[in-house]
């Protein structure tokens, strides 16, 4: 039973690590706030000035903006497409008994761990590359034209290459959750005559749905803010076509040198990646409540 | 010196002596670009540590791109990362007026800052002060094959057009042996692909902007200079060359994949050098191409430059040390090192009047000519309101450069057309001058 008195005594206890948390937030994100509504370039000190909405209008009028935009959208949707239905189907193919199981799952789980920069370089040099590279040797062997990935087809040589990082823990999550699946189920339905496509989306794939939008949520979070395999890869181009909204505010703010739009571009992002938040969470938000 | 660096700086001191070797009392921070001369002047360093015991150096040596985005930041936020900078000459007067940079007066004994070719030096002076010691100096000329160009039957002028450049590309192209005709830059960045276009269309007798600082995209001269650019690189350059700069194209150059390589004439000892290059002893000179009937070589102008921001911490050790890297003297180590061809090239009449030079390097006297050639206070046939050479001495130009960069690369990745491109190009470069209230005044 907790007294009045030992509840306001608990307060006060952990009132310093809660407050130095909303610091930590609040005050970068008033910083961004405030430069937003000004007028500051880097290579022009002593011009700053109140500009009101200035910023905003100028990035939101870039033609790269809705460009953009749209490639963040296609990033975080293809690479939601490809880990969530190869992660099911490799978790699937884990869930079978075979020989060496745990080597397999351990070595399953290892791209996960590989720094986004370093994927993106080996992806870079050693895979993409249309002269020395594997997937140019492939094409060889077989009489192709080898294929200059990151500058014919940018952006979907990012979602391949984020989707590797990505595919381990969308891969993790279902396995897991396919393990608590209840055996006997599995076998009433064998019983009745259920071929195995019907096993799968009758029973398997809406035992999977909870955790399905457990990785929808945690991956569109992160995805929203990929940022290390364009710069290191493609630096946002050529022209603007693999540039996504965390690039553009990058761009702005530092090969323009332009805080002040960086920083409304920066308010922006927050805003529409709150936008799709709350759409993700209308559309799946039931499964979470079941 | 901020306090957390000071306590740094105490550790880092506490461990030297701690291992047994002696303190120095001061260290130099510098940045500096991933070019040839530069990775040569850290080799030689032992030379200054003689000289000057009691200073020791650090290197961030990065991409040119990232090079200039460190240290714009360090400087316009006062970070004070570092104590020496190597900047362009489109840098120095800008940030010299901004009182960014510390002023080279009082230099040492010896540095002789007379014998700077006045090009070079007028571009790095404001009001008669120098701000920054030339390390390097370049124009642009064509370097060719020429065991390519006489299998294929050219005879390159010293003088070539435009028409005489497609032809010789034409003819000294074979795929088969990948061999390519010519090798041009194509990656995004106002110093790497605007540096070569902003050339090619000088001598087009395009400009960036007309008297009242309005874009000139939508000019036929622009039009023209990106369509031939296009065509030439389309039919007989390199595969995936929108990602080829400076040094990309050096090495393929160096492999002997290149008929032509239009760049910097600083490349002309990399090329020569028979150590790095499969080519050496089959490389010709010519001046930058013209297109017939336009009195315009380019006008390319560069230096790369040492320079001490007025931010750093130890302003007596920098001048030293830019002292010695830009010094007579250190000419003079290069060639007693790695020969006379190696020497850092472009920045002093002496170098230029030395026998032994100008008998081991053939393209002192194409070097020497192009720099002179130059004039940066016209650098395109018609009336513009700026100077400049392959850029346009203006702060807004490191942002609207690279913007008009990434289009054009894209063009030349083949996402869109020389229309398109130069449609948005126009777009961008008008939009940035609004804002930038150019168009107010």
């Amino acid at each position: 039973m907790a007294t009045e008195h030992s509840r306001a005594a608990a307060r006060i206890m952990i009132s310093p690590a809660v407050i130095l948390l909303l610091l930590w937030m609040i005050v970068p994100l008033g910083m961004t706030l405030y430069f937003s509504f000004l007028r500051f370039n880097l290579l022009m000190p002593g011009m700053e000035e109140w500009t009101g909405f200035e910023n905003y209008r100028y990035f939101l009028s870039d033609p790269a903006f809705s460009t953009a935009l749209i490639n963040t959208l296609l990033l975080v949707g293809g690479v939601l497409l490809i880990t969530v239905i190869g992660g099911t189907l490799l978790a699937l193919l884990l869930d079978q008994d075979f020989f060496g199981q745990g080597v397999v799952r351990i070595l399953t789980i290892a791209p996960f761990f590989v720094m986004p920069t370093v994927s993106a370089l080996v992806f870079k040099n050693m895979f993409m590359n249309p002269v020395n590279g594997l997937f140019a040797h492939i094409a060889g062997v077989f009489g192709m034209e080898p294929i200059d990935w990151l500058s014919q087809i940018p952006l979907l040589s990012i979602t391949l290459m984020v989707s590797w990082t990505w595919l381990p823990f969308a891969t993790l999550i279902l396995l897991t959750a396919l393990q608590s699946l209840d055996r006997e189920q599995i076998e009433a339905s064998e019983m009745d005559g259920a071929g195995p496509f019907s096993r799968f989306f009758y029973i398997i794939v809406p035992h999977l749905s909870r955790a399905g939008t457990v990785v929808i949520l945690i991956e569109t979070i992160f995805l929203l803010s990929v940022f290390a395999e364009i710069l290191v890869t493609t630096n946002g181009g050529p022209g603007n076509a693999s540039t996504n909204l965390t690039y553009l505010v990058y761009a702005e703010s530092l090969l323009r040198f332009d805080v002040g739009t960086g920083a409304a571009g920066g308010v922006v992002a927050i805003i529409l990646a709150n936008i799709v938040a709350i759409f993700l969470m209308r559309m799946i938000g039931k499964n979470l409540d079941a | 010196m901020t306090f957390k660096a000071k306590s740094l700086y105490g550790a880092c001191a506490a461990m030297a002596l701690a291992t047994g070797a002696s303190a120095q009392d001061t260290t130099l921070t510098i940045a500096t670009v991933n070019n040839g001369d530069m990775i040569r002047m850290q080799g030689l360093t032992a030379d200054f540590a003689t000289k000057h015991p009691d200073i020791a150096l650090e290197w961030v040596t990065l991409e040119e791109n990232v090079l200039r985005q460190r240290v714009t930041t360090d400087i316009a936020t006062g970070g004070g990362q570092y104590d020496v900078l190597t900047i362009g000459n489109y840098e120095v007067p800008i940030w010299a007026r901004q009182d960014w940079l510390t002023p080279l007066e009082g230099m040492p004994e010896g540095y002789d800052a007379d014998d700077i070719l006045p090009a070079i030096a007028g571009g790095l002076s404001v009001d008669g002060t120098l701000y920054a010691a030339p390390f390097y100096g370049e124009s642009a000329m064509v370097m060719y094959r020429t065991d390519l160009a006489e299998a294929a039957g050219i005879d390159m002028p010293d003088q070539p057009t435009w028409t005489d450049i497609k032809a010789a590309a034409e003819a000294m192209t074979d795929e088969e042996a990948g061999i390519y005709g010519i090798c041009l830059r194509g990656k995004p960045g106002w110093g790497e692909n605007m540096a070569f276009i902003t050339a090619m269309s000088n001598s087009y007798g395009a400009r960036w902007f007309d008297g009242d600082w309005n874009a000139q995209f939508d000019s036929p001269e622009w039009n023209a200079t990106l369509t031939d650019y296009l065509d030439l690189m389309n039919n007989y350059g390199p595969p995936g060359a929108s990602s080829n700069g400076f040094n990309e194209n050096l090495s393929l150059f160096q492999q002997g994949k290149c008929g032509m390589w239009i760049d910097a004439t600083v490349a002309a000892s990399f090329v020569t050098d028979a150590d790095d290059s499969t080519v050496a002893d089959s490389v010709g000179f010519a001046q930058f191409p013209n297109k017939e009937g336009v009195d315009n070589h380019g006008n390319w102008l560069w230096s790369w430059n040492l320079a001490i921001p007025a931010s750093t911490d130890a302003p007596d050790a920098a001048k030293a040390f830019v002292a010695w890297a830009t010094s007579k003297d250190y000419t003079a180590l290069v060639a007693q090192e790695e020969g006379w061809s190696a020497a850092p090239p472009g920045t002093r009449t002496s170098l230029y009047e030395n026998v032994d030079y100008q008998a081991e390097a053939p393209f002192a006297e194409m070097t020497l000519n192009s720099i002179n050639a130059v004039d940066t206070t016209k650098p395109s046939v018609q009336e513009i309101p700026y100077t400049g050479a392959q850029f346009v001495a203006i702060p807004e130009f490191q942002g609207i450069g690279t913007a008009v960069g990434q289009i054009f690369s894209a063009a030349l990745a083949g996402q869109m057309d020389v229309d398109q491109a130069l449609q948005s190009a126009q777009q961008q470069t008008q939009r940035e001058m609004d804002r930038a209230g150019y168009h107010d005044k």
